[in-house]
């Protein structure tokens, strides 16, 4: 993992490709997609449509490896994030007042900004 | 040593008398086919499973007890799991980056994976079978506490439980509190408090005094 400088220091002139740039910020509220695709995804069913704080941008962008497995992969990368999921919002018997949560990475493409 | 084998204090070597399973044929099968195409070598598989034998949870108590002695790696392993464990001379054969989590007085984590099996193996090597079993998986999001509570492990109200579900490219190690009365402890014996279930969460690290687990 390789920590990235901050913006002030970075040189102003570069422009990133496709896929290279996070798209989003730790402490976005996103949510993540509730899709039913066929195969092996790395998104547990029980996460699925749940609300999500960004924690932290996993970099650098990693090959996305649901596409991978099905031997898609022509060497797109996207970002993954490390997210919070409260377990309150998950599970409609858990305390609310817990602050307990699930911190679980999910890649670019299962996330919209709220 | 003499060459004769006069000693006969063990049962005799022999061969498992149960018939090997539907997958353990299939991996012999596969095995020896890639040996006799000559796609790998004989000693590839070796040197694997060398390579396997050498990450146990002993290398996971080194690291956990560099970092409680120096801080700056400590800060190092937290902001970048991967490259500080590639300062000791760890590798991530297995492409996966590693993520730290500390426990403090106020965070207690704990290690799961829902989907199969992720387990951060260059750093512990193989995972326990438990962690594999689905009681295990399912109960470690839907109730940590309880889960916990059976592990021995009373987690107090105000202590948030991050449960870290490692689902793709991340593995995670739990980086445990160091116990009280360790002031004095070199490297070597605050390693021996470091157990592999203190790694994954689902206990604290060894108390001195006695050795066991709270």
């Amino acid at each position: 993992m390789h920590t990235m400088m901050p913006i002030e220091k970075r040189i102003v002139q570069i422009v990133t490709g496709p896929g290279e740039t996070a798209l989003f910020k730790s402490g976005e509220r996103v949510r993540i997609s509730d899709r039913l695709p066929v195969g092996h995804y790395r998104v547990p069913r029980y996460i699925r449509g749940k609300q999500a704080i960004i924690e932290s941008v996993i970099e650098p962008a990693a090959i996305n490896n649901e596409e991978e497995g099905f031997g898609r992969n022509a060497g797109i990368k996207l970002h993954y994030y490390r997210v919070i999921v409260p377990l309150s919002e998950l599970w409609p018997d858990y305390p609310a007042s817990s602050n307990d949560g699930l911190h679980i990475e999910v890649c670019e493409n299962w996330l919209d900004l709220l | 040593m003499s060459t004769e084998h006069t000693h006969h204090d063990h049962s005799p070597i022999t061969a498992p008398e149960n018939p090997p399973s539907y997958y353990e044929i299939m991996e012999t099968a596969i095995r020896e086919l890639l040996l006799e195409k000559k796609l790998i070598g004989a000693g590839e598989i070796r040197r694997q499973i060398e390579l396997l034998d050498s990450r146990t949870p002993a290398v996971g108590a080194k690291i956990v007890a560099r970092a409680w002695l120096d801080s700056d790696f400590r800060k190092r392993l937290l902001a970048d799991g991967t490259s500080a464990c590639e300062e000791m001379g760890i590798t991530f054969y297995d492409s996966t980056q590693l993520i730290v989590v500390e426990n403090t007085d106020t965070v207690h984590n704990l290690l799961v994976c829902t989907l199969c099996s992720c387990y951060p193996r260059p750093v512990l090597g193989l995972p326990p079978d438990w962690y594999k079993l689905k009681p295990y998986r399912s109960r470690a999001v839907k109730e940590p506490r309880a889960l916990l509570a059976e592990f021995g492990t009373i987690i107090p109200e105000n202590v948030e439980i991050h449960v870290s579900d490692s689902t793709a490219m991340v593995r995670y190690l739990v980086l445990p509190q160091r116990p009280r009365g360790t002031d004095n402890f070199n490297e070597e014996q605050l390693a021996a408090l470091v157990t592999r279930d203190s790694m994954i969460g689902v206990v604290r690290a060894n108390q001195p005094s006695n050795g066991e687990p709270q």
